[in-house]
């Protein structure tokens, strides 16, 4: 039996451990195509995360009745179905948000975020849990999302949710804006953020040592390492 | 057996569930979708037209055109939705005309995807506003690097040509078409 984790941690491990961008990399496409801003971003983050709350509280709920064989085909169903409503709401209210995402929120059905969610978590966990694992993931993708769009848009448009921040002399860097931004400002903060983790392992490793040492332990091999978890 | 009939079920009943809410959503929203579509296509019809008050749609022209009428209800030209492609994509246009087709009123580029910048330079008043009266015969043409020197030229953007092009020969494309609908105009 899998040790069961407490419910907060079942919310905060995907904002940051198990970050569906950073970590998971999943969900790629609408991360690079719709952050040319800030308000983009948070808006795609927004309609991702509705989508992945109710699909996966309701195929938590319905999981048991579900045979096997078909799981997929009604998963694809009741993600399709959200994500259908959530394009016909933002059409008939937010019209111009509905145009800057245009194609991006339909194509949400086939985000491997929730599927890949539906799949690992929801299926095989209460509803109560599902939803909170969910609702980690969607605010993990939503930071990932906006912190991307904002670099983007100071950088590409000298602005930060249409508020300007850089002055007029700041010649704008068109390439952040297009396509090839995206990648560039998704590659270095990946980066920096492997460079991180690495280097906050490598500190607990080395304290970890260096306290083996002071109570006089005579062999620190990898095993011993590895046990202590680092 | 009992396996297929119970897929079977649940997939029905899955289908069946999920069309019935979008149905009702579908209800819901479908008359909003419309009021803002309309919205929009009547701002953007006034946008070229700016004494409009009133517009009757000419059908049956095989694309979307206007006719425009100002307050006194009578006619001040046209307003022709026309599109072609541009350097990435689509290039949308709504084009005011006047009544007898031979000149712009203005241009409104509804929709576009062309390299922030550069190409949507065309979104700009020093590209756009020179189809401000722009005589459109014989045929609106492109001019790089001088000073348009006749009623029916357009200066070309630096670095963006292809957009700027683009956007001349939709308009010349739409206009030919619009004449050979309503008969009117100089031939060519």
């Amino acid at each position: 039996m899998k040790k069961q984790v407490t419910l907060l941690r079942e919310f905060t491990k995907g904002l940051w451990e198990t970050n569906p961008v950073f970590k998971q990399i999943l969900g790629m496409c609408p991360t690079l195509a719709v952050t040319v801003s800030a308000i983009n971003g948070i808006a795609m983050a927004l309609a991702t995360t509705f989508v992945l709350v109710f699909s996966s509280l309701l195929i938590s709920i319905v999981r048991k009745w579900i045979p096997n064989q078909v799981r997929i085909a009604s998963y694809i169903v009741i993600i399709a179905t959200f994500v259908t409503i959530v394009d016909l709401v933002m059409k008939a209210q937010f019209v111009e948000l509905s145009k800057a995402l245009g194609p991006f929120i339909p194509l949400i059905v086939v985000n491997c975020i929730i599927l890949g969610r539906a799949e690992a978590f929801a299926s095989k966990n209460n509803p109560l849990r599902s939803v909170l694992d969910a609702l980690g993931n969607g605010v993990g993708f939503l930071i990932s999302l906006f912190a991307l769009g904002s670099i983007r848009e100071i950088i590409g448009s000298r602005t930060i949710l249409g508020y300007q921040v850089l002055p007029n002399g700041f010649e704008p860097w068109l390439i952040m804006i297009l396509p090839a931004g995206a990648f560039l400002t998704l590659g270095l903060m990946m980066g920096f953020a492997n460079m991180y983790i690495e280097r906050k392992k490598n500190l607990e490793r080395e304290a970890l040592i260096a306290q083996y040492r002071r109570v006089g332990k005579e062999e620190i091999t990898d095993e011993v390492l590895k046990e202590a978890g680092v | 057996m009992k396996q297929v009939t119970h897929i079977i079920a649940t997939l029905t009943l899955i289908g069946v569930i999920a069309g019935g809410s979008l149905s009702l959503v579908n209800n819901w929203a479908a008359p909003k979708i419309a009021i803002n579509q309309k919205a929009e296509t009547e701002r953007a019809i006034y946008l070229v037209h700016l004494d409009g008050k009133r517009y009757e749609e000419i059908k049956n022209a095989g694309f979307e055109v206007y006719k425009v009428f100002n307050e006194a209800d009578s006619s001040v030209g046209y307003s022709l939705v026309y599109s072609g492609n541009g350097f990435q994509g689509k290039i949308k246009l709504m084009i005011g005309l006047t009544e007898d087709l031979n000149k712009t009123t203005s241009i409104e580029v509804l929709e576009q995807s062309e390299t922030p910048g550069l190409g949507t330079k065309i979104l700009e008043p020093p590209y756009k506003d020179q189809y401000k009266g722009l005589v459109t015969t014989p045929a609106i043409k492109l001019v790089k690097g001088v000073e348009p020197s006749n009623p029916y030229e357009v200066q070309s953007i630096t670095g963006a040509t292809i957009s700027a092009r683009a956007v001349v020969t939709i308009v010349n494309e739409g206009i030919s078409k619009l004449r050979a609908v309503e008969n009117k105009g100089a031939s060519k």
